[in-house]
């Protein structure tokens, strides 16, 4: 992890230019083959099918662009959309960036056009279909990957705490937001330590179940009209003034050496978040943590990506036919069983790999099933305007920090109405 | 074979009558090349620096004056409304401010430190060079790897300063969030790195000092603090100059340091509050997350003004400093 890090830091300081050259236009070799590029970032679990495909497609031949960390990942993404030039011709986009691109859909290809015509809706969780969709209906992205969220929780603090600690007994504390908050109070009452790692992380999981984010559908800003998202912002800075927040920022060091000393007793889980505690807190906190088939307010999303043609690629119909190919359900559970990405196919939920799967660390848990009973309470996709994901990026996460280290939430509020304004321009 | 005409003696050939026009042909070329040649052995730094550097700079002007966004095909003309923009700007403002006070946290002590360094290495040593390697190592080492080290130590909770000042029965001190502190560590990050190539630097110069200056100062009976005063810190004028003129530059461009110091993993926020965001950083985050090339283009202008004025100011008050050292 830290080294994913600093590789790609490395790469934003030093490769901005490099980055340019490299990523060259997709061509038509000398041999008469086609050769297609496709850039993701962190794991995808592509490497074994990129190499089954060439195989099943000898004219093809496929070059994989890794990016470590999403971040610097879509900074690229964005300068090669204003340069039209430098991009792969199969790009993948993560949900939090999701609304920037659809902003921008005339220069990606409707996938439904040009896309294989047996790959229908059908294919998809339907809410993850539609988050791919702009707003004239053309499917911008194949969805690959969801992060339907449960809850993590330390068994052994609960216990500590006098609440129950059982997965099925633990369902009630996370039914609502209002009874996860009471929960907190009595367990920083309890043992007087922390409740949750971060203001932040719990706004963004209030936030998106709202029906809309920052903006109306109208895309205007509605962060002052829209009382849901105040109400959010005060339910989650209180519980935080009342000792609730290790105020840990997420995935900063401190956060990562908080999961081994036990800062904080619950986390909000989407699927892969699996695997960063069991990296973080390591193999002597095993069995301490569970994971339950509930979530405050409903269910949820977090993370998750879509695989999109970009209209600068020189071979779209090509590359749109292997982006079909990847986002299949039988391709999805491979990337499922090598990675852990919790498939969006709904075939691929019901599929024998994925319900079987158990997880040791977290108690034995049947995770797939889990995952998968979860990913079908997420209610419809939130619509975001323009600029929605760097609101909660750079203007609402630092906010809270900032509410945190101690700057008052009115003030904070403010800094988050004056900062969205700034983005939404 | 040019350079072999551009070394028989300088005096340009004198024409005389009745010679055959190729021999006058031959004289005006010789007379260009000897003219011409310096300038053209010069100029592929100039062609270079015109393209990555004359030109970027330029451009970067021209970019000012419009409101352009990242993915917008047709910018709009607004004349020197970005530049009016930023002076209304608080987070421009805090940000400048932020780039000052690193600057002087670092440079100050950097340069101090480097001259004193540098005059200890010039005494007698067992294996110098070893010594002299030494202090150049942490220049060695990749920047990435020392940004998150130094943001490791000086973790506000988990970090081993803290954990040192608490052993040592001091407070804590929130290295994140406190405006002063985390320009301190940042600060401490640039020094880390800067002071021994700097030290370097100055060692070079010290020891082209000559030696009978000093010997002539011991005989009149100067002491070693006298002798440095006297003798080896206005010699060291030029190179000084030098080195506070390139940590000026260096100082007011801090960019990797204050961005992996951040908790948050790739912001560029500089601390939940803009609290440690150079100006740099400030123009990055303008250009490729909010996306605003135009705005982050006059940001770039401005610091590049701020770069050469303040670079100025310190080659005059170097220069005036080590002169006064050598009227005494």
């Amino acid at each position: 992890m830290r080294r994913a890090v600093a590789l790609s830091v490395a790469i934003t300081v030093v490769g901005g230019t490099l980055a340019a050259c490299g990523a060259g236009d997709a061509d038509t070799g000398a041999d008469g083959k086609v050769e297609l590029s496709i850039g993701t970032f962190t794991e995808f679990g592509y490497e074994d099918l990129l190499v089954e495909y060439q195989r099943l497609h000898p004219d093809i031949t496929i070059k994989h662009n890794k990016t470590g960390q999403g971040g610097p990942y879509h900074q690229q993404l964005f300068t090669k959309l204003g340069a039209n030039r430098g991009l792969e011709d199969v790009v993948a986009v993560e949900e939090g960036h999701l609304s920037d691109v659809l902003a921008k859909s005339r220069l990606f290809n409707d996938l439904a056009e040009i896309g294989p015509k047996d790959v229908t809706a059908d294919r998809w969780l339907d809410w993850k279909y539609k988050a791919g969709t702009d707003k004239n209906g053309a499917l911008i992205g194949y969805g690959t990957d969801v992060g339907p969220l449960a809850m993590c929780y330390r068994k052994d603090l609960f216990e500590a705490a006098g609440l129950p600690s059982d997965p099925e007994a633990v369902k009630p504390l996370f039914a609502t937001w209002e009874s996860y908050f009471a929960a907190g109070d009595q367990y920083v009452a309890g043992t007087g330590k922390a409740w949750f790692d971060s203001d932040a992380q719990i706004f963004n999981a209030m936030h998106n179940q709202l029906p809309t984010g920052f903006f109306t559908t109208a895309d205007s800003l509605d962060i002052e009209s829209n009382r849901d998202i105040r109400a959010n912002w005060d339910a989650v800075t209180a519980a935080g003034a009342r000792g609730q927040s290790a105020k840990l920022t997420a995935f900063s060091n401190e956060w990562n050496s908080g999961f081994k000393s036990a800062a904080f007793a619950t986390k909000t889980c989407p699927a892969w978040m699996l695997g960063v505690i069991k990296g973080q807190a390591g193999p002597e906190n095993a069995g301490k943590w569970a994971v339950t088939a509930a979530f405050p307010g409903g269910g949820g999303n977090w993370g998750g990506s879509y695989l999109t043609v970009p209209k600068q690629s020189a071979h779209p119909r090509e590359a749109a036919e292997l982006a079909a190919w990847l986002t299949a359900p039988e391709q999805q559970v491979k990337a499922f069983v090598k990675t852990g990405n919790f498939p969006s196919q709904v075939e691929a939920l019901s599929a024998p790999e994925l319900i079987t799967a158990t997880d040791a660390y977290f108690g034995g848990v049947e995770s797939g099933k889990l995952f998968a009973e979860q990913a079908g309470k997420v209610a419809e996709p939130q619509y975001k305007g323009p600029g929605d994901g760097r609101i909660q990026e750079t203007v609402t996460t630092p906010a809270l920090q900032a509410v945190e280290q101690g700057t008052s939430p009115a003030e904070g509020w403010q800094r988050v109405v004056d900062g969205a304004k700034k983005i939404a321009g | 074979m040019a350079a072999d005409t551009r070394q028989s003696p300088a005096p340009a050939p004198v024409r005389e009558p009745g010679r055959p026009p190729r021999q006058v042909w031959r004289d005006r070329l010789t007379h260009w090349d000897y003219k011409a040649s310096p300038y053209l052995y010069i100029a592929p730094f100039f062609l270079v620096f015109a393209v990555v550097g004359l030109f970027p700079l330029l451009y970067t002007g021209y970019l000012s004056l419009f409101d352009r966004d990242l993915l917008d095909d047709s910018p709009t003309f607004v004349g020197l409304g970005n530049y009016l923009d930023l002076v209304g700007d608080e987070q421009f403002w805090k940000s400048l401010v932020n780039t000052l006070s690193i600057f002087l946290l670092s440079t100050v002590p950097q340069i101090t430190i480097a001259v004193g360094l540098a005059a200890l290495l010039n005494t007698r040593l067992r294996a110098p060079t070893g010594w002299r390697i030494s202090v150049l190592l942490p220049y060695v080492a990749s920047l990435v790897a020392l940004g998150i080290i130094f943001a490791n130590l000086f973790g506000p909770q988990y970090g081993l300063v803290n954990g040192v000042l608490e052993t040592l029965g001091l407070d804590r001190v929130d290295w994140q969030a406190d405006r002063f502190s985390s320009h301190a560590a940042i600060a401490v990050m640039v020094n880390w790195r800067w002071t021994g190539y700097n030290a370097l630097i100055v060692l070079a110069a010290m020891q082209a000092i000559p030696k009978d200056l000093h010997e002539a100062a011991t005989v009149d009976g100067a002491g070693a603090f006298r002798r440095f005063r006297s003798i080896t810190l206005p010699l060291l004028r030029p190179t000084l100059i030098f080195v506070v003129v390139t940590s000026t530059i260096g100082g007011l461009q801090v960019f990797t340091e204050p961005k992996l110091f951040d908790a948050m993993p790739g912001s560029n926020n500089g601390g939940a509050a803009n609290q440690f965001q150079t100006v740099t950083l400030y123009m990055y985050q303008s250009a490729f997350e909010t996306q605003q090339l135009g705005y982050a283009s006059a940001i770039a202008w401005v610091l590049f003004l701020v770069i050469i004025v303040i670079a100025l100011v310190n080659f005059l008050l170097t220069r005036r400093l080590a002169d006064s050292g050598g009227d005494r």
